[in-house]
C-alpha cells in the first residue's frame, strides 16, 4: 500500500500556501472496514491528506533539503463525514518557518463544505542525528511525493 | 505597552492553546514541563505562539538556550551546573529567577526554571527594548 494521502496539487505558492485535491475511491481498502456498509473515510487519513499537503509546503520552501516529520497537531476539528465519491481539497498557508521547524494552519473542503480544520506543527529533524538515525536518504520526501509537486510546477501548468 | 497582568493572561492563553490544558491549571508558579506536561517539540510551538501573538521575534536559544540542556562538559559536570554554567545561566537568562536553583544546581532541576513567570518577564523585557 502507498502512503500518499493526496492526488494532485492543483495551486502552490512556496513558503506561502497550497492547495491539493484527493479523490475518494470506495476502492480504498480502509473503507472496506470503516465501517462495513457506511464506509466513510477515517478522519486520520483526512488529517495525514492535509500534514502531507502541509509537509510539502514546508520542504519545498528549503528545497526539500530538510527532513520534515509531522511533530505535533495542537488542533484539529472534524465538521461532517467524507464518503466514497467525494473530492476533498487540502488548503494550507504556513504560519511559521524557522531553521527548526515550522507550522501551518488547514482546512478541507468538500464540494465548498467545510469538513475538516487542523494546525499542524512540523520539526526539521536535526541533521546530524537524523543521519544516525535513518542513514542519510530522505525519506521524507519520496521521489513519489516530490513527483505529484512537480506535475503542477511543469510550464503550462497552473502555478506560481 | 501592556501591563504584566496583561502579558500574564496572554501568556496564559498561549499555553492554554499549545499544551491543551484547561486555564485553571495555569499559575504563575506553574513549571511547564513537570506542572503543565509540555515536550520538548511544545517549546517550539510556545515560540511561535508567543511571537504571533506578542509581535516579536524570539531567535533560537534566546528563551529556551539550549547549549547548558545538552550537556556541555564546561557547564555541566557530574550531573551540576558548574559556576561557569551559572554564570552562563545569568548572562543568558537574566529574566529567570535563579535563587532556588543555585543553592542546588542539578542538571535534573533545570526544567524548574521555566514557569509562567519567567515566559511572562521574558515577553515584557522584550517589550520594553523594543519600546
Amino acid at each position: 500500500m502507498r502512503w500518499i494521502w493526496i492526488d494532485r496539487f492543483v495551486e502552490f505558492q512556496s513558503g506561502k500556501s497550497a492547495r491539493a485535491v484527493k479523490n475518494l475511491s470506495r476502492a480504498e481498502d480502509h473503507f472496506a472496514d470503516h465501517f462495513p456498509g457506511w464506509p466513510i473515510m477515517p478522519a486520520v487519513l483526512i488529517l495525514e491528506g492535509l500534514a502531507q499537503t502541509g509537509g510539502i509546503l514546508v520542504g519545498e520552501a528549503n528545497q526539500f533539503r530538510e527532513k520534515v516529520v509531522l511533530a505535533k497537531i495542537p488542533r484539529a476539528v472534524f465538521h461532517r463525514e467524507a464518503t466514497a465519491g467525494e473530492q476533498l481539497t487540502y488548503e494550507v498557508e504556513m504560519l511559521h518557518l524557522r531553521p527548526e521547524g515550522a507550522s501551518v494552519t488547514g482546512r478541507v473542503l468538500s464540494d465548498g463544505a467545510l469538513t475538516a480544520e487542523a494546525e499542524i506543527f512540523f520539526a526539521h529533524l536535526d541533521q546530524s542525528r537524523s543521519g544516525q538515525l535513518f542513514g542519510d536518504r530522505n525519506f521524507v520526501f519520496s521521489g513519489e511525493m516530490q513527483y505529484l509537486l512537480g506535475r503542477l510546477l511543469k510550464p503550462g501548468n497552473a502555478s506560481s | 505597552m501592556p501591563t504584566q497582568e496583561e502579558i500574564y493572561t496572554k501568556v496564559s492563553d498561549t499555553l492554554v492553546e499549545a499544551l491543551n490544558v484547561e486555564p485553571e491549571e495555569i499559575k504563575p508558579t506553574s513549571t511547564l514541563q513537570g506542572d503543565l506536561g509540555a515536550e520538548s517539540i511544545d517549546f517550539l510551538d510556545i515560540v511561535f505562539r508567543l511571537e504571533r501573538e506578542f509581535g516579536i521575534k524570539i531567535p533560537r536559544g534566546e528563551l529556551f538556550p539550549e547549549s547548558i540542556f545538552q550537556g556541555d562538559p564546561e557547564f555541566v559536570q557530574n550531573g551540576r551546573v558548574t559556576d561557569k554554567g551559572l554564570q552562563e545561566l545569568r548572562d543568558r537568562m537574566p529574566f529567570a529567577d535563579l535563587a532556588a536553583f543555585e543553592k542546588n544546581p542539578e542538571v535534573s532541576h533545570l526544567s524548574d526554571l521555566f514557569t509562567v513567570d519567567l515566559i511572562t518577564r521574558y515577553i515584557q523585557g522584550k517589550l520594553q527594548s523594543r519600546n
